[in-house]
């Protein structure tokens, strides 16, 4: 496709990213299904940023009611965690999530009186949803105790607990709220078919969520390689104040500090929050999974996660229990191909890859990427050759190289000087590395580094 | 994988990301230059002959040799598979005159290689561009035969190269006008000697092997910028600089070599330089800011060179001393973060 700027009309975009092939045609027409009832599922107290959460549950063998409270939040950053399945708690024992956390985790053994299928889906999303009037659901001041029981989370990837976003705030008020159905990641399909399958939670949450931090008014960002989506919002949203904006299909255009400058042009300082300027963001899963909690006061057990990749016989978006094995999730859409080389959870540009099959599924878990060995990087590695493509992508303005190079060298002072802290990791740099230098390692190890050395 | 059945496939875990640009390789790079260089060696045999074939083995053969030698020096395998050597050796053959002995084409590859770019750490490490460091060499040490009479020479069948290069016919002119002009018919023959401009760009003009064609040389740097694989910002800025400078000059009356603006654009290494030597990624700007800053320094240097030095031509000295700006371009051109700088880090980095 040859795209002239000046001629033809392009979407709004940031400066920099890359284009890595979106992939997304594995998936993006295939309805969500359901997984069965897993049979055991391990539960982490930690799915979340911030302190883990503290386990309840005096002793094995404890009866289990689907929803339960497992894990009480510790502190402000910190979620609740419920068991997704009716059941009986099993041994209690640790788990490494894919993203290196190591975590005390909950195994529940299910029984047969769980309510499984596009039942449970229609129970916690489907059906009718208030666009107006909240007033006869629940009281404005109530809304983020709600959130905070139900343990919802950024389901974007970042899990960071929502409640303290719905909280307002007097020395940092907000006044606009975005929602963020940009999905940029390649392969990942579970936001798009959410927004076609449930578009009515998602509006009921992000007025819910509007309504609790003050935020006057309310966009939904969506990239223009989402028609269908697009669609389907745009009939859910008619009467209510959301206004859609598409943004150019582009990586990294989902992170929010790029979408906020590409719809509100406000500009995140770096280190600081989207709350710092006056907005909030949510994913459109996370709102969906507000309005669960709000109107319906479901906790957030289950989630939509797209498996896909041309490691997996048969891609598929999949509704299922967070603490359920990647393996069980891999058998469901037909095990791994042959020549499958790589597991990954999340996207494969953020993506953490998964050295146990068997660890659990968590609420930030968006995906799963199987990659084959053809997909992964095969090119030798040279020397630096100062291109400055790296710096030409980074959505921040950052120079990837230098900041390489200086950790490289375990030059931190240098490292800190080039502003190492600001990285997102979102992966442009080393995407488009011809030498193939592993620059988002190398930059975070000089973050890595410079934090140790401050809190020494 | 400690329970993996026999029957699942092995897996790797690495750090995100993890897919890769597939069409992005440092090899892929140096290969796209010489696949884009294909039409002006293509016109270089077709001008010179076996003078340009002769040339471009010699200088492709020692090239080689001397990366494996200097790499065997340091203990290290040979990296000519990134075939970065390979276009050093081009491009350096490429900028030599077509009569030059054998001897100089050799020096100026070892020195190219082995003094540019091997005595700085390999590839990515080297200050100044290998092979106008390799050229500037044979061209001090070998003034003779590199100069106008490398290039003029009778032979049967090959007219071109009786006729002086188009720049060395300009010096020659103004030369023969300042004498005062008293024979007349020197005059005449030095004017002669200006090639029509259409002949500039096909290449029917006696020069070095590489600059005579600037159509053949806009062919390749096309290919290059559609493949982005050079930083399209460098031949923009140097070109429109040259050509803004040469323009000015014309009407301020700087140049009565009978040569116009257009006749100095189109002779010499100019577009070679700008689209090929210029933009080479390890001695140009890490930044856009930066390049375009060099490539203007680029410009506006070349036609000072041409219009105030004795050498004919300035596209060498030119990108070697800007290749000294470099650092120092980069210093300055350092991008600030989108957010502002890291609250509590040093607010002016040190390149």
């Amino acid at each position: 496709m040859i795209a002239i700027p000046f001629l033809s009309k392009r979407h709004p975009s940031f400066q920099g990213g890359v284009h890595p092939d979106p992939q997304k045609e594995l998936t993006e027409h295939k309805p969500i299904e359901f997984l069965p009832v897993p049979q055991e599922l391990i539960v982490p107290v930690q799915q979340h940023l911030g302190r883990p959460g503290k386990n309840v549950l005096n002793h094995n063998k404890t009866p289990l009611i689907a929803g339960e409270l497992i894990a009480e939040p510790q502190g402000v950053v910190s979620a609740a965690i419920h068991t997704p399945v009716s059941g009986s708690s099993g041994l209690c024992s640790h788990v490494t999530l894919p993203n290196g956390i190591h975590v005390e985790a909950v195994a529940v053994q299910s029984n047969a009186e769980n309510l499984q299928g596009r039942a449970l889906f229609d129970e916690l999303l489907g059906g009718e949803w208030p666009k107006s009037d909240f007033e006869r659901f629940v009281r404005r001041e109530e809304i983020p105790e709600l959130v905070r029981k139900a343990g919802i989370v950024g389901q974007g990837g970042a899990t960071f607990p929502t409640a303290v976003k719905l909280t307002p705030n007097p020395q940092k008020p907000c006044d606009l709220l975005l929602l963020n159905g940009a999905e940029c990641e390649p392969y990942l399909t579970a936001d798009h078919r959410l927004m076609i399958e449930a578009p009515d939670a998602i509006v009921c949450g992000a007025l819910i969520a509007a309504l609790s931090a003050g935020c006057k008014r309310i966009v939904l960002g969506i990239e223009d390689n989402k028609p269908e989506a697009l669609h389907s919002m745009q009939r859910a949203c008619s009467g209510t104040p959301i206004e859609i904006v598409q943004v150019r299909a582009k990586y990294p255009q989902g992170g929010e500090k790029h979408l906020i400058r590409v719809i509100f042009h406000r500009v995140v300082p770096t280190c600081a929050l989207p709350l710092d300027v006056g907005v909030v963001v949510l994913n459109v899963a996370t709102a969906a999974m507000v309005a669960a909690a709000v109107i319906r006061k479901k906790p957030l057990t289950h989630r939509v996660m797209t498996v896909s990749g041309h490691g997996v016989v048969t891609p598929k978006n999949v509704f299922a229990p967070v603490g359920v094995s990647h393996r069980r999730l891999i058998d469901f859409c037909g095990g791994l191909t042959p020549d499958a080389a790589r597991v990954i959870s999340g996207g494969p540009m953020m993506g953490f890859a998964v050295g146990d099959l068997d660890s659990p599924v968590t609420k930030g878990t968006s995906g799963i990427t199987v990659l084959t060995k053809s997909d992964l990087l095969h090119q030798r590695q040279t020397a630096c050759i100062r291109c400055g493509r790296c710096i030409e992508v980074c959505p921040l303005h950052l120079m990837p190289q230098k900041i390489g190079l200086a950790a490289r060298n375990r030059a931190w002072d240098l490292a800190q000087s080039f502003q190492a802290q600001a990285c997102i990791e979102c992966g442009c740099c080393a995407y488009s590395c011809p030498a193939a230098l592993p620059l988002v390692q190398l930059i975070r190890l000089a973050k890595a580094a410079l934090r140790a050395r401050s809190t020494k | 994988m400690t329970q993996q059945t026999p029957s699942e496939p092995l897996l790797q875990v690495a750090p995100s990301p993890h897919l890769h640009a597939s069409h992005l390789s440092t090899q892929r790079v140096m290969l796209d230059v010489l696949i884009a260089l294909i039409p002006v060696c293509a016109v270089s045999c077709w001008v010179f002959r076996w003078y340009a074939l002769k040339q471009l083995v010699l200088c492709e053969l020692t090239a080689l040799l001397t990366e494996t030698l200097c790499a065997a020096l340091r203990r290290r395998k040979s990296p000519v598979w990134d075939l970065s050597a390979s276009v050093t050796a081009v491009l350096l053959a490429l900028s030599l005159p077509w009569n030059a002995p054998a001897y100089i084409a050799i020096i100026a590859t070892v020195v190219a290689i082995g003094l540019g770019k091997a005595a700085f750490g390999g590839l990515g490490f080297n200050l100044f561009n290998p092979a106008m460091v390799g050229r500037a060499f044979v061209m001090l040490s070998f003034a003779r035969e590199m100069g106008a009479s490398g290039y003029v020479a009778q032979v049967p069948g090959l007219d071109v190269i009786s006729q002086a290069t188009p720049l060395t016919a300009a010096k020659q002119y103004v030369a023969a006008l300042a004498s005062g002009a008293t024979v007349a018919d020197s005059v005449q023959t030095a004017f002669q000697n200006i090639p029509p401009l259409s002949d500039l760009f096909l290449g029917i003009a006696n020069g070095s092997l590489g600059e005579t064609s600037v159509g053949a040389i806009c062919l390749g740097g096309l290919y290059l910028c559609i493949r982005k694989t050079i930083a399209r910002e460098i031949p923009v800025c140097m070109l429109l600089t040259a050509a803004a400078m040469l323009g000015l000059m014309q009407l301020l009356g700087f140049t009565d070599d009978g040569f116009g603006a257009l006749h100095h654009l189109g002779s010499g290494a100019l577009f070679l330089g700008a689209f090929f030597i210029a933009t080479d990624p390890v001695t140009s700007p890490l930044t856009r800011r930066g390049r375009c800053i060099f490539a203007a320094g680029l410009g506006a240097l070349i036609c000072l060179f041409r219009a105030l030095s004795s050498y004919p031509e300035g596209v060498m000295f030119a990108v070697l001393f800007m290749n000294a700006m470099v650092p120092l371009i980069n210093r300055y051109t350092i991008r600030k973060p989108i957010g502002g700088p890291v609250p509590g880090s040093a607010a002016s980095p040190k390149a």
